[in-house]
């Protein structure tokens, strides 16, 4: 790439250089090996987010993408340049090899960094177990990218192992921060919490199941419009400290007790950025591995419908004599 | 917020790093705030802040200067600057957001009518947003207007902390003139604000670097056994700007660039290069190992030999033409101020004792770099011939703190061939280029911590006082010579005095 500048000064320049320096990128500056695997069907979609993470992740993104084809073979493109602060490389495995993806991954990752295992989509039903995943520090699945969300959240749940997180985890990390704000500042005890989202929904059972480990208090789940939480509710005796958003609104209604009801901007975020905040930690998220056990938990008392039917919510002395 | 109420709150865990601390409620009142420092750096600071989801729901900004302007005239005066300079996108919710809290008080300083109405506006807030009597006051006025001010926030009760609520104040350097000047203006600020709630800001040394310095010196073992007067043979610390005085003729004539620099500046970093070990990271006992090294250095006896001092003339820095210092608009033509300064400190403990430390500021220099250089000892065998070694500089360690911020190593490599031959190579680690998030601004910290509460990184009195006073007699001794500081041509690195300085000592200046 030729940048050229007009009507310059050294000071530009200097710093031009330095950005393209940075663009071009050296292995000693990448921090981590980034491993997206995905089939060809999702390949175009997640190679322009998995660039578009490297742009702030200097690092080095294998996309290991399974193809259908019967023969066993190879193919590779290398995506240096093209403002990506590192290396991309797209490997397309097909045949016998697609049983062997670990021994074309394992000699191409970066020495001593850490190694991040991304599944876009479907995932395998112990990812840490997985021959690729098992090459991973962090594995990081999307239940909401699969058919089930909710199957799907219960699976990783069950096969949860320290470095494993999933995207519908760190959808709800804005929504933590504000109620974890909101009782910084309000003291009351809760005596009790809702979360109003529409069913089948995957960070809402992870909202009340880590509502619940928190609190100790009983956890309603109540089905609300399409589009995700629409309100979350910790119940006091001065009243409910409240968090809501209606769909397709970038902005929600914050109340706290004795407190006027104000507004807080609490868009939804891009698959990028959740991916930014989640290559932001390379040890193992203790919280998160709490919550999961909880949603074990809620399942086993009734309490996630997994199904996406109704069906009468499990109240909490009938659960607690089980 | 106390770290009680932290401890309280069931739903955070020391763990759970995902969720940020947010502010509580409150109110950031800025006098000054027609400034240019507003406009560049603190509002795009608390509109970053907010779309980073740091700011509480319940914010407000209040803006106090001589304007006749409404609520939204101010509030367009914002969005512009937000629009123009804010680090991160511009986000309408976001916005939507702070508008919802931003007001405007026109008044004067001395009017206490105008206090008034900043009163009653304040209270308001903490009615409708739920404020609830948090308030941090934002001095972007020349100091000289203290002692007004805080008259007048005290006369109208505005600083005391009622029902649990926090006052703050943020003052800017320079914090005086000399030792007797910062005295008195600490004597100021103590009358009205206990020095737990005196924010001061260096905006040249953000937190971040503060913290990435601290991180390189103590969580490495490799640095450590060789950070002390058996190794390193001088330190050099550098601050050097492409720019002239731009519009702040007014500020900067009479000050110059050891009182604008090194005092705060320079003397900061070079207390984080030196200090011992701190037994933790609080705010306490990292200013208590800051003070214990910045009360053992003083500048050499023969002030002649180890100062140097210049003023810019005209020529071309950077590929443009520009004034001399004497020349720039409003600086009078006998002006002695210096634009250039650099001084040698020495520390006199056991682990640096001998090595001399070189701190130059200047203003005009090739270009804008700040760094710190610890140059090391020649090794004391070399089992080569002088003329296999002849490209082998000095081991070298230096810390970048800008642009670019980073570290790079130098050290002799053999050049590839034959022949024996060692030359020096450089090892690069950037911040910017193995992390993924881009260093927040210093001001964006400095907010922040004021809101959190979050005990100052930041100086405390006792170390301006103490900065002033390794100072103090290089600034008496320059006042007292009574001549023109040596001049030197803009866009080069300083007078002959400042190379005749190191060579005294038998070390040259590096290129940064």
């Amino acid at each position: 790439m030729i940048e050229e500048l007009k009507n310059t000064s050294a000071s530009d320049i200097a710093a031009a250089i330095l950005k393209a320096r940075r663009n071009l990128g050296t292995a000693s500056g990448l921090v981590f090996t980034l491993v997206v695997v995905t089939d060809s069907r999702h390949f175009n979609r997640v190679l322009g987010a998995a660039m578009e993470s490297g742009r702030e992740h200097p690092s080095r993104i294998l996309v290991v993408v399974f193809g259908h084809a019967a023969a066993t073979r190879l193919d590779a493109e290398i995506h240096t340049g093209e403002g990506v602060p590192g290396d991309v490389v797209a490997l397309h495995l097909s045949g016998e090899l697609t049983q062997h993806a670990d021994s074309v991954v394992l000699p191409l990752l970066l020495p001593d960094s850490p190694v991040v295992i991304w599944w876009p989509n479907e995932c395998p039903i112990d990812p840490a177990d997985d021959p690729i995943g098992a090459l991973g520090t962090r594995r990081i699945t999307d239940s909401s990218g699969s058919a089930d969300h909710l199957a799907a959240l219960i699976a990783r749940a069950g096969n949860h192992a320290p470095g494993d997180t999933d995207l519908a985890w760190t959808r709800l990390t804005p929504w933590r921060a504000l109620l974890a704000a909101a009782l910084d500042q309000y003291h009351g005890r809760i005596t009790g919490a809702l979360v109003e989202a529409a069913p089948g929904n995957a960070p809402a059972e992870l909202m009340a199941a880590w509502l619940e480990t928190r609190l100790s208090v009983q956890v309603d789940r109540v089905p609300g419009p399409s589009g995700g939480i629409t309100s979350v509710r910790l119940h006091s005796l001065a009243g409910d400290v409240a968090v809501s958003r209606q769909p397709g609104n970038s902005m929600a209604c914050y109340n706290i007790p004795g407190q006027p009801p104000r507004e807080v901007a609490l868009p939804r975020r891009d698959i990028q950025q959740l991916i930014t905040e989640e290559l932001r930690r390379m040890d193992p998220d203790d919280i998160f591995e709490q919550v999961v056990a909880q949603v074990l938990v809620r399942a086993k008392r009734g309490e996630i419908n997994v199904s996406g039917r109704s069906q009468p919510r499990v109240r909490r002395d009938e659960a607690d004599q089980k | 917020m106390t770290i009680e109420a932290l401890h309280s709150n069931p739903l955070r865990d020391p763990q759970d790093r995902r969720l940020p601390r947010i502010a509580g409620p409150c109110v950031l009142v800025i006098f000054g705030v027609t400034g240019d420092l507003s406009r560049k750096k603190l509002m795009p600071a608390v509109y970053d802040l907010a779309n980073r989801g740091l700011l509480p729901p319940g914010f407000g900004l209040v803006g106090f200067a001589r304007r006749d302007w409404e609520d939204q005239d101010f509030a367009q005066q914002v969005h512009d600057a937000v629009k123009e300079n804010a680090r991160t996108p511009f986000r309408e919710e976001v916005w939507k957001q702070l508008l919802q809290g931003i007001r405007f008080v026109p008044g004067d300083l001395g009017d206490d009518e105008s206090f008034q109405r900043l009163r009653r506006t304040i209270l308001e807030l903490d009615e409708v947003r739920g404020t609830g009597g948090n308030h941090a006051y934002y001095l972007s006025i020349p100091p000289g207007l203290f002692d007004d001010v805080l008259g007048q926030l005290r006369r109208h009760g505005l600083v005391d902390e009622v029902g649990g609520s926090w006052k703050r104040v943020i003052i800017e350097k320079p914090f005086g003139h000399n030792l007797q000047s910062a005295r008195e203006l600490n004597q100021i600020l103590s009358t009205t604000f206990p020095s737990h709630s005196v924010f001061r800001i260096d905006h040249y040394l953000g937190k971040e670097t503060v913290q990435n310095m601290l991180a390189l010196r103590f969580a490495n073992q490799m640095f450590e056994p060789i950070w002390n007067n058996n190794y390193v043979s001088n330190v050099q610390i550098t601050m050097a700007e492409d720019i002239g005085i731009g519009g702040r003729a007014g500020y900067y004539d009479g000050i110059g660039a050891a009182r604008d620099v090194i005092q705060n500046h320079l003397l900061q970093l070079m207390a984080l290069t030196a200090m011992e070990e701190p037994t933790s990271f609080d705010a306490r006992q990292l200013r208590l190992e800051k003070q214990k090294v910045l009360g053992a250095a003083r500048t050499p006896k023969d002030l002649a030999a180890h100062t140097a001092r210049g003023q810019y003339t005209g020529g071309w820095q950077g590929g443009k033409k520009v004034v001399g210092y004497l020349e720039e608009q409003g600086i009078p033509p006998t002006s002695t101020t210096e634009t250039y300064a650099a001084i040698r400190v020495d520390i006199d403990n056991r682990r640096w004792a001998g090595v001399p430390f070189y701190l130059r500021t200047a203003k005009r220099m090739p270009r804008r770099v700040t760094e710190i250089a610890l140059e090391f000892k020649r090794a004391p065998h070399l089992p080569f011939t002088d003329t296999d070694t002849e490209e082998l500089g000095k081991n070298a360690l230096v810390m970048r703190i800008q642009p670019d911020e980073g570290i790079t190593m130098r050290f002799g490599a053999k050049v590839p061939g034959t022949s024996m031959e060692i030359r020096e190579v450089s090892m690069d680690f950037a911040y910017g280029g193995s992390f993924t998030e881009s260093s927040p601004e210093a001001y964006e910290r400095l907010i922040l911590d004021v809101l959190l509460g979050d005990p100052p990184l930041f100086p405390q009195h006792e170390e301006v006082e103490l900065a002033w006073q390794i100072l103090d007699p290089v600034l008496d001794y320059w006042a007292a010579l009574g001549t023109q500081p040596e001049p030197y041509v803009a866009g080069t690195w300083g007078p002959p005095s400042g190379l005749e300085m190191m060579a005294r000592d038998g070390f040259t200046w590096r290129r940064p």
